[in-house]
């Protein structure tokens, strides 16, 4: 009886203190986000300008290797509910596939920043992009560290209620670093 | 594998990358000012409605408790706003 009345009532995703961090960070990327639009108003041609030396293919890539990466951990955290854990595990890995994809492409374009002689220190736009993106890519690196300790647990041979909680907060955790980096794209590489 | 295609997840997936291919058709240097305005609240507004859909779907949010949700979609809410507003009247602040 006590299992339906906690089915029946809404559920918190993952555990109370884990939204603590993840609104946390929210709070904090926001801060990033007014900021940038912030002084793209006030050097508007300075920022439209140097938009066009990014790689706007890089950003498309990486928005898709990463909503790529969420539906397979969608689908993982799915699998473990229905008991299926090699599934979960194929999947989690799949999502870490796409993770480093996410890497790769970002050490790409910023090597070719490097090679045309950009830095972050040659003007605000490109010190704001290095610091933001860079801030997102050591998230992009947390989260698979937290994708792997994910596969690692969905591979116990029976899943109880706090591995799935776990998987939660696995899932929670990259998906955060999923629409963080959909409002950097945003606008880094489309706005105008 | 049939049972991961014909799934909400997939369906939430494919409406994600729509919304970023129609973004990135959207964006386009050289427009007429207005026109460009037009395009910037566009692909600011197709972002945040990625954000929720993300958070609500993936995150789970559509099911967790109001409070928790109400944060998130205020959150969305203002930000996407602060972001039209600083990109739109920028001799405001």
């Amino acid at each position: 009886m006590q299992t339906n009345t906690a089915r029946a009532a809404p559920h918190i995703p993952g555990e109370e203190g884990l939204w603590v961090l993840v609104l946390g960070d929210m709070m904090v990327f926001s801060l990033f986000f007014l900021t940038f639009t912030y002084y793209r108003g006030q050097e508007a041609a300075l920022f439209a300008q140097s938009q066009k030396a990014m790689n706007q293919y890089c950003g498309i890539i990486n928005t898709v290797l990463l909503l790529t990466s969420s539906w397979f951990v969608a689908n993982a955290l799915n699998a473990a509910r229905a008991g299926m854990g090699a599934r979960a595990q194929r999947l989690f890995s799949l999502a870490g596939l796409c993770g480093l994809g996410f890497v790769l492409v970002k050490i790409f374009e910023y090597s070719g920043k490097f090679h045309a002689g950009i830095t972050i220190t040659t003007n605000d736009f490109f010190m704001f992009y290095f610091m933001f993106t860079g801030i997102h890519l050591v998230h992009v690196l947390i989260g698979l560290a937290v994708l792997s300790y994910a596969h690692r647990r969905a591979g116990r041979a029976v899943l109880q209620p706090a591995d799935l909680s776990a998987l939660e907060c696995c899932a929670i955790f990259w998906h955060l670093v999923d629409f963080l980096w959909i409002v950097l794209f945003a606008i880094f590489y489309l706005m105008k | 594998m049939h049972s991961i295609l014909f799934t909400r997840p997939t369906a939430v997936w494919l409406f994600l990358l729509f919304l970023t291919a129609l973004s990135v058709a959207l964006a386009h240097d050289g427009l007429p000012e207005l026109a460009q305005h037009i395009v910037t609240i566009s692909v600011i507004v197709i972002a945040f409605l990625k954000v929720r859909l993300v958070g609500l779907e993936f995150m789970e949010l559509r099911t967790a408790p109001l409070p928790l949700r109400a944060v998130f979609e205020t959150w969305v809410t203002l930000v996407c706003l602060g972001i039209l507003l600083l990109y739109l009247f920028p001799a405001l602040f």
